[in-house]
């Protein structure tokens, strides 16, 4: 694995395709971005860890309303601070990419969602991920009656096994029948 | 611990006692282990997979050379995978405590990466070297080191140890292999390869993936030589190596197939500013601009090019000259402009074209082949359109049940795409409204204040519309008749107005009302939604008026023209006769004198006017597009932005502001346009071209356009969900579009001296005469006998019943889904009452032990009064659970053991998670469960 800081080697380039939905330009691409990433003194790309505030000023990511999730879902950080390698930045823009498929994508969508990371979608979580939606501004927010309300409707439609929670299975089968889901769940660089 | 790793990692690779020391050396650890953290507890998973296969390996490499050790009569030696498989299964209990103790390990690597665990590692590596003696690995080993930094790397090189060193064993004899383990091989390997082809499809870390690639790699690579025997075996291992050549091959084509995929770039930056819904304009641009070139390489490959160079020179024959009395004027630019003149008598129309069977040393069949381009434009547009509709009505799948629609909002509603904050702004404000709005609906379904005023509202509002629509096509027909008149009293005593009138009208037309339409619609009241599809449809309306209009007032003018081509045929015959005549009579021993081509009298020649016309349409509406990006989009940004320093009220966010890309109406404009190019391609073979240049300069343009003084929608639309109505709207034109020129080419037979077809009856004829002259005259009979009513109808017929067929199945199959989704409900339901019945039983053996408990608790300590404190901490602990779990907080065991029924029939439903979707939520289950675990014990102590 001839790997150095400036480029990436053949082998690990078709491994890479073959294990993301990336195509050779798209990893490149990706490559090179995440170098930019980098300072001066961080020569060895594939095992630096690139903090999450790095990481989120990606015009790409920042004005997601889940950016701080998404760091910390793809980030394989043993502090879990969100920090990314560029294996988990590939993985990233993977499950974000056009042709993944749907069942990966509401995969990593639900954890996105899930904020404490749980393995249930739960009125907390549900709430965060509202609160992300309608933004930050005090007139864009939702009362808590109103909130109430839709954490119920949403319950009432998709809790299939009436436990008070989301979970991953309940969460695929409402994604699936989404329409918009597959176009909207992109980033690309 | 790190020297504790080393040695046994020294101890993997030489000596055979690992696994007891292993053993030892877990129990004492495990305890670590268990502060879950996620991290390490995936770890762990993992570890525990890779453990178990390095295990099995080095159980296979024992057996083989020391097959009578007694510790070893656990795990027989078998090189097949599968019974391998099973197991391992079964020794998943000890192999578990194993994979802790390793994924200790590697935590501990991980953590002193620069350490002297490293330094270890290194000096153990070069050990290694030594034993081995490979020049090959060697040179492998040196690039590893290199890179030997973290733990995963340590493990991969270590897996590949023992995989060479099986491999050493294995080569020797895959001769020996019996046919049926040949075959449990073979069947391995397949599996491997399918594990190597989904594993993109796995959400697992990069890590993890990297190496089961690898791992099955190796393996595929290793035994895939095995397999076969003798010749069949050279064959196979070639049929391998090609296979992957393909394989590579394949990905490559991909990669350069989506770097030929133009604009991308510029989509993609229009998408992060303005989400999905924009970039679907522009997407959908592209898809037409790529229709249109291959429509373009047809007419232009197959026609203008063979007749440019092999038909007849221009000026060898009338209809390729321009006539003398325009020959002054011919080359003037305001002729140019109106494809008069010297355009007119070109490649570029229907009437320049030469009857001539065959041209060139090619022997062209010009005529037949323009005939069939004609045809094929249209057909090649219906199935490419048709395909396209099937295949996003596939991707959307099922989305018109309502049952989600506010989990869907939720879970779907953010546009990923966006990088704008701006955007991002207009997309929280939007997504709250919708919220809002369904909260709202969601309370109270229908609530109207006053219904009259709205229904008159709205009754008036459609009644201004229609009245709009009337107005505008009486304008158009008054427009075209008008300037028949003109035409017959000739171009060149009119103004530029009068001459360019119908065109300037058009456009106007189609620029004006939908802004009018957009006032009326404020008077209905409707949800933004419904007032979009009404605004749509009545576009619609206005643009199929308008061009129908044109197409009526066209026909009038073709009558028109062929009453004119009867005067003028007959004259013509007269005109020979005479001048023959006159000079026959005068001396018939000299040479029959020359008639300049440009003097011959001739025929108006319709069709080439209808191609002009459509042109003309083309081009003005082109000009007005353009100007209107340009006054209404860059002028008014320059304006507002400029004006802004010296204004008394704030331009940006007042009143003229910047404007918004409008999607629909530039879809519906593109789609109209695209109808022109249909109706018109045909007498026109220019127009594909035309359209091509046209919208490659769109979309320079409006990406400009658009990146330089568009803001972002207020109302952030979706794309997919209009996708297929856009698409539904351009076979609906296309329809419309084919209908009229279809008829002509029916009906109407061709001039007399001008195009392909001229002296036919009707221009299919030229079908008829090919069959007849090019074919042998069994082919001709076949067709005659194929085209006999007897054969069509009958043909007819079965195509009804098998649309009938079709449909009635797609009913029955709807019904199906219907009937499997009340079950679902059904089952839910039960699901749900076994739960409460589940939790009610627990809740009372609770409520029991409690009791007793708190009685033997009280019999103890007598008026204890920390008991009592310990008692309510207890209730407050139980009811806390209870708002965060609903019922199931109370009982400790059973919904755990209710839960995964649950949860495996959801999986089975969506069938096609269900292979997957296991590992991520296995995880959160024993986690739910800890918290109540834990109290159990408590409850029991006091």
């Amino acid at each position: 694995m001839g790997t150095t800081a400036s480029q990436l080697g053949k082998d690990v380039l078709s491994e890479y395709q073959e294990l993301t939905f990336l195509t050779k330009q798209e990893i490149l691409l990706a490559h090179k971005r995440f170098a930019e990433l980098l300072t001066k003194d961080e020569k060895d790309l594939q095992y630096t860890r690139i903090p999450m505030d790095r990481i989120l000023t990606l015009p790409e990511l920042k004005s997601n309303p889940f950016r701080k999730r998404i760091c910390h879902v793809f980030s394989t950080s043993i502090q879990k601070d969100g920090s990314l390698t560029f294996e988990d930045f590939l993985d990233l823009l993977s499950a974000f990419s056009d042709s993944a498929t749907l069942e990966i994508k509401s995969h990593y969508a639900f954890r996105i969602f899930d904020f404490d990371d749980d393995g249930t979608l739960d009125g907390g979580d549900l709430e965060s991920v509202v609160n992300c939606l309608t933004g930050d501004t005090d007139d864009t927010r939702l009362t808590t009656e109103e909130m109430r309300q839709l954490i119920n409707n949403i319950l009432e439609e998709s809790d299939i096994d009436k436990d008070g929670t989301v979970n991953l299975s309940e969460f695929q089968h409402v994604i699936s029948r989404s329409p918009d889901f597959v176009s909207s769940f992109k980033i690309v660089l | 611990m790190a020297s504790i790793t080393v040695k046994v990692q020294e101890e993997r690779g030489h000596v055979i006692h690992a696994q007891s020391q292993l053993d030892a050396q877990e129990t004492g650890e495990e305890d670590e282990v268990s502060v879950s953290q996620e991290e390490y507890e995936r770890e762990r998973h993992r570890g525990k997979r890779r453990s178990g296969d390095g295990e099995r390996k080095k159980r296979r490499k024992r057996a083989s050379r020391a097959g009578e050790r007694e510790e070893e009569s656990h795990a027989r030696p078998e090189r097949r995978e599968k019974s391998r498989r099973r197991r391992r299964r079964a020794r998943d209990d000890e192999g578990d405590g194993d994979g802790e103790g390793e994924a200790d390990e590697r935590n501990a690597k991980g953590k002193k990466k620069q350490g002297s665990a490293k330094k270890g590692e290194k000096e153990q590596d070069a050990e290694k070297l030594a034993v081995e003696e490979k020049p090959q690995e060697l040179k492998k080993k040196k690039q590893k080191k290199k890179v030997v930094e973290t733990s995963s790397e340590q493990e991969t090189s270590e897996v590949e140890d023992n995989q060479k060193e099986d491999n050493d064993e294995t080569e020797v004899r895959p001769e020996s292999l019996s046919p049926e383990e040949l075959e449990t091989l073979e069947e391995a390997v397949d599996e491997r390869k399918k594990l190597i082809q989904g594993l993109r499809g796995k959400p697992w870390t990069m890590k993890k993936k990297l190496l089961t690639l690898r791992e099955s790699q190796e393996f595929v690579d290793k035994y895939e030589g095995a397999l076969g025997k003798g010749k069949g075996r050279k064959l196979y291992a070639y049929k391998v190596m090609m296979g992957k050549k393909w394989m590579k091959f394949q990905r490559d084509f991909e990669n350069f197939k989506t770097a030929c995929i133009p604009w991308e770039m510029k989509i993609k930056e229009i998408e992060s500013h303005f989400g999905s819904s924009v970039a679907s304009y522009f997407i959908f641009l592209r898809w037409m601009y790529g229709i249109n070139l291959i429509l373009f390489s047809l007419t232009f490959g197959l026609v203008m090019v063979p007749e440019a160079l092999m038909g007849r020179p221009y000026g060898s024959i009338p209809r390729k000259t321009v006539p003398r009395a325009e020959g002054s004027s011919a080359m003037d630019f305001a002729v140019l402009w109106d494809f008069g003149g010297y355009a007119q008598y070109s490649v570029l129309f229907y009437g320049y074209y030469n009857n001539q069977r065959a041209i060139g040393w090619l022997k062209f069949r010009l005529p037949l082949s323009y005939f069939l381009v004609g045809v094929g434009t249209v057909a090649y547009s219906y199935m490419v359109v048709i395909r396209t509709m099937a295949r996003n009505a596939n991707e959307s799948g099922v989305g018109d049940d309502n049952s989600f629609n506010f989990s869907w909002k939720m879970f779907t509603s953010w546009d990923y795409l966006i990088g704008n904050p701006e955007t991002a702004d207009n997309k929280f404000a939007s997504i709250t409204t919708s919220f809002k709005e369904a909260i709202l609906e969601e309370q109270e379904s229908q609530k109207d204040d006053n219904i009259h005023l709205t229904r008159f509202l709205r009754v008036l509002a459609n009644f201004l519309v229609l009245c709009c629509l009337a107005g505008s096509g009486y304008l158009i027909y008054f427009v075209v008749r008008r300037s028949q008149k003109f035409a017959l009293d000739g171009l060149d005593t009119h103004s530029w107005w009068e001459r360019n009138e119908v065109n300037m009208v058009m456009s106007l037309l189609g620029m004006f009302c939908p802004m009018l339409f957009d006032v009326i619609s404020a008077l209905e009241n409707y949800h933004p939604r419904v007032a979009l599809q009404w605004q749509l449809g009545r576009i619609f309306a206005l643009f199929l008026g308008n061009l129908y209009t044109f197409i009526i007032a066209l026909m009038d003018e073709i009558n028109l023209k062929r009453e004119e081509e009867q005067i003028i045929k007959f004259n013509i015959t007269i005109w020979e006769a005479h001048f023959y005549n006159g000079t026959v009579s005068e001396n018939s021993t000299a040479p029959p004198i020359t008639i300049q081509p440009a003097d011959v009298p001739r025929g108006p020649c319709w069709e080439t006017m209808v191609g002009q016309e459509f042109v003309r349409l083309i081009i003005s509406d082109t000009m007005t597009t353009y100007i209107t990006l340009l006054i209404g989009d860059f002028l008014r940004a320059v304006l507002v932005r400029f004006l802004n320093y010296c204004w008394c009220w704030d331009l940006e966010a007042g009143f003229p502001s910047y404007s918004e890309f409008d999607v629909s109406g530039n879809v519906l404009g593109l789609i109209f346009n695209q109808g022109m190019i249909w109706m018109g391609a045909f007498y026109a073979p220019c127009l594909p071209a035309l359209n091509v240049l046209r919208l490659h300069v769109s979309m320079y343009l409006q990406c400009w356009a658009v990146m330089c003084c568009n803001v972002p929608q207020e109302r952030v639309f979706k794309a997919s969900g209009s996708n297929n109505f856009y698409m539904a709207m351009l076979l609906v034109i296309l329809f419309l579009s084919t209908l009229p020129a279809i008829y002509t080419i029916v009906t109407i037979p061709p001039s007399f001296d001008c195009g392909p077809f001229s002296g036919k009856n009707r221009m299919f004829d030229v079908i008829q005469e090919t069959l007849e002259s090019d074919f042998p005259a069994w082919i001709g009979k076949v067709f005659s006998y194929a085209s006999n009513p007897g054969l069509v109808l009958p043909f007819i017929l079965l195509m009804v019943l098998a649309i009938y067929y079709l449909q009635s199945t797609s009913k029955s199959y709807k019904e199906a889904n219907v009937e499997l989704k009340r079950k679902l409900q059904t089952q839910n339901e039960e699901n749900k009452k076994k739960n409460k019945q589940a939790a009610l039983k627990a809740q009372m053996d609770l409520e029991e032990a409690r009791q007793a408990a708190s009685h033997t608790a009280e019999r103890q300590r007598n008026n204890n009064a920390s008991v009592e404190d310990q008692e309510g901490w207890e209730e407050k602990q139980g009811s806390s659970h209870r708002l965060s779990h609903g019922r199931n907080g109370r009982n400790p065991h059973p919904p755990v053991r209710d839960q995964l029924p649950a949860t495996s029939a959801c999986l089975s439903r969506t069938h096609h998670h269900s292979k997957h979707g296991a590992p991520g939520y296995l995880p959160g289950l024993p986690r739910q469960s800890e918290p109540r675990m834990c109290r159990v014990p408590s409850l029991q102590r006091h």
